[in-house]
């Protein structure tokens, strides 16, 4: 379909702004960062541009394929959780009434604008060997000796997923708000059980959101190192402590830039497959 | 046979009545139609028909059984909803068989009724498009032969034709007869398109605010209006306020009018047609006025009259074209058993 070229220009002259400072600021950063992965690593750091392939076959050294495979692992039980548990939230708050369901997305939206950081560290607080959760356990008896809830891979699960979740729950929130109930009335007009009905109306028509909620999740969940940092004790290492680690610690930008290339690759790779099936559920 | 009754049903939504102590009997094969002004709670009715909404009281059988104890999904009632609700992620064939699937009958039982009911429809050739890519008569035609193919008891239609345009909708209108004849299915149709309802239905129940005015044949409620709402709401019609004492109506005003007193003394209004109403030379003691305005229509003129005492104009039908001309004084008058007498 052409719209005639007064249409685009205007298109253009919206999207202008946006266009030139992505380009300028990230992606040719970016891009001039990933190139450094063709090089080597100075003897002090820094860049010696001799062109080189052993920092891809250093990718597919058991260790780092290993650590990228827990990632993924991690990233992916996260996301899993965060859709069985945000699903039936972000549902049970569309069918609020109008009053509570504004404190209730506030409640999901709240931790989410207090400091990362702030929020890993109270977590802590809570699983720490003295802290809250096993005070508590031990006061009302049912442990002798506090349990070691911090520092492994659950932690950071748990972590990612209280990080994320409100990723998760709003846009699948929406979906199921924007959904008319005059569709889940003609399936039970049809014959459909309420269950019959959330399976083949409900669950479809808003899976694309709960895909977007899954990328979400998934795509700060493999790259993070905070987390992996503050509540794995750094014994659960994830791409993203990988890559800091090459960059700030080994100073080897041009290893860091072939991790960091996974990333990409990995979140690229699953928008593709969320905009590819989202476009089959909407129209065929 | 009766089919279906309602037996003093209401509800209330607040401080709301959507309806009030409504009771309906509805035969077996009958195209029934609830027809009245937006918020008269025609709609509300459907809904409890349907089970989306419990009455406050009263009580609903469908074939003697009360229906009100089944949960939506249980009701051999089909709703054919006024945005048509089609799933928009399915084929026009998976919402076909999408009721006929929640029976659990055999995939070939299913197929051949699919393709029956759509050829029936004359969507054959659609069956495998999503609704997003047909036109609104075609969706609509969905939404019927997705609510027919169940073969319910009853088949209820929310508004069926109001989102199409006139030339359309006077074709479906057509069509949704021919079906109900051939289906034998009982139809019951919510509108507030009048003529919609005179058309399609064998009795319409007029309602306002959330009570029933009156049940009837289509030319029942046109000739023999037995409410002031009733005669205002059904066609064009003149109103006459007043009393009726000794057996004659006299009009606020104007004095006695011709009619044939059947109701007892007291206040009462008289209706008259206007293609009852004739206009001839003014002789003293009948009601006179002015023509103020003569519109052709092809068929039929209209001829409004400014009636002295009266404040309001008496509207008149003529067959063709009216040979009288605006500023002329005539006489108003029709035949006594032409008028309508509607005690309050």
């Amino acid at each position: 379909m052409s719209r005639g070229r007064g249409s685009n220009l205007a298109r253009l002259i919206f999207l202008g702004p946006g266009l030139i400072m992505l380009t300028l600021l990230a992606v040719v950063p970016m891009l001039l960062m990933l190139s450094t992965m063709f090089f080597q690593r100075g003897r002090f750091g820094g860049v010696v541009y001799e062109f080189t392939t052993a920092n891809f076959s250093r990718l597919f050294q058991p260790l780092y394929l290993n650590v990228i495979q827990d990632s993924l692992v991690v990233a992916g039980l996260v996301t899993v959780l965060a859709l069985l548990i945000g699903y039936p939230t972000a549902y049970a708050i569309a069918q609020l009434p109008p009053k509570w369901k504004t404190i209730a997305l506030l409640a999901v939206m709240l931790p989410f604008w207090t400091n990362f950081l702030i929020r890993m560290y109270a977590w802590t607080i809570l699983l720490s060997g003295p802290g809250l959760v096993n005070e508590a356990l031990t006061g009302i008896g049912l442990i002798d000796k506090p349990l070691e809830l911090l520092y492994n891979r659950g932690t950071v699960v748990v972590g990612l997923l209280y990080g994320y979740l409100s990723l998760m729950i709003l846009p699948i929130y929406s979906a199921v708000e924007r959904l008319d109930p005059r569709l889940r009335e003609a399936s039970a007009n049809l014959g459909a059980s309420p269950v019959r009905t959330f399976f083949s109306v409900t669950l479809p028509l808003t899976l694309p959101s709960a895909l977007i909620g899954a990328v979400l999740v998934f795509v700060p969940s493999f790259g993070n190192f905070v987390v992996p940092e503050i509540l794995g004790g750094g014994k659960a290492i994830m791409v993203g402590n990988l890559i800091r680690d090459q960059f700030l610690k080994a100073r080897d930008w041009p290893f860091g830039a072939t991790i960091a290339l996974v990333m990409v690759v990995v979140t690229v790779v699953l928008l593709l497959a969320q905009a590819v099936v989202s476009r089959r559920t909407r129209s065929a | 046979m009766t089919l279906l009754s309602i037996e003093g049903v209401s509800r209330r939504f607040g401080n709301v009545t959507a309806l009030s102590d409504v009771s309906i009997d509805i035969q077996q094969g009958e195209f029934f139609a609830l027809l009245g002004p937006s918020g008269c709670g025609k709609t509300t009715l459907l809904r409890i028909l349907a089970g989306f909404e419990t009455p406050d009281h009263g009580g609903v059988r469908l074939d003697g059984a009360d229906l009100l104890k089944l949960a939506p999904h249980k009701r051999p009632v089909n709703l054919m909803f006024q945005s048509y609700a089609l799933f928009p992620h399915m084929t026009v064939a998976k919402n076909v068989a999408y009721g006929l699937e929640r029976e659990n009958l055999p995939r070939a039982e299913i197929k051949a009724r699919v393709g029956e009911v759509l050829e029936k429809v004359g969507l054959e050739p659609m069956a495998n498009r999503r609704p997003a890519q047909l036109s609104g008569g075609q969706q609509q035609r969905v939404a019927l032969a997705r609510a027919i193919v169940k073969r319910p008891r009853l088949l209820l239609l929310d508004e069926p034709l109001s989102a199409l345009d006139k030339k359309v909708r006077a074709e479906m209108q057509l069509e949704l007869k021919r079906l109900q004849h051939e289906v034998g299915i009982t139809f019951v149709v919510v509108t507030h398109d009048q003529e919609e309802a005179m058309s399609l239905a064998d009795r319409i129940a007029v309602m306002d605010q959330g009570r029933v005015e009156q049940v009837d044949a289509p030319v029942t409620l046109y000739d023999r209006p037995r409410t002031y709402f009733v005669a205002d709401f059904i066609g064009a019609n003149n109103l006459f306020t007043g009393a009726i004492r000794g057996g004659v109506f006299s009009a606020e005003g104007l004095g006695p009018l011709p009619s044939k007193a059947t109701t007892a003394d007291g206040s009462a209004a008289l209706a008259i047609r206007p293609e009852r109403v004739r206009l001839t030379e003014p002789t003293p003691g009948m009601v006179q006025g002015v023509v103020v305005d003569v519109s052709f229509y092809g068929g039929v003129s209209h001829i409004a009259v400014e009636v002295t005492g009266l404040g309001r104009k008496v509207l008149a039908a003529t067959q063709g074209s009216a040979r009288i001309t605006p500023g002329t004084v005539v006489g108003v008058t029709w035949r006594p058993e032409d008028a309508v007498l509607i005690a309050n």
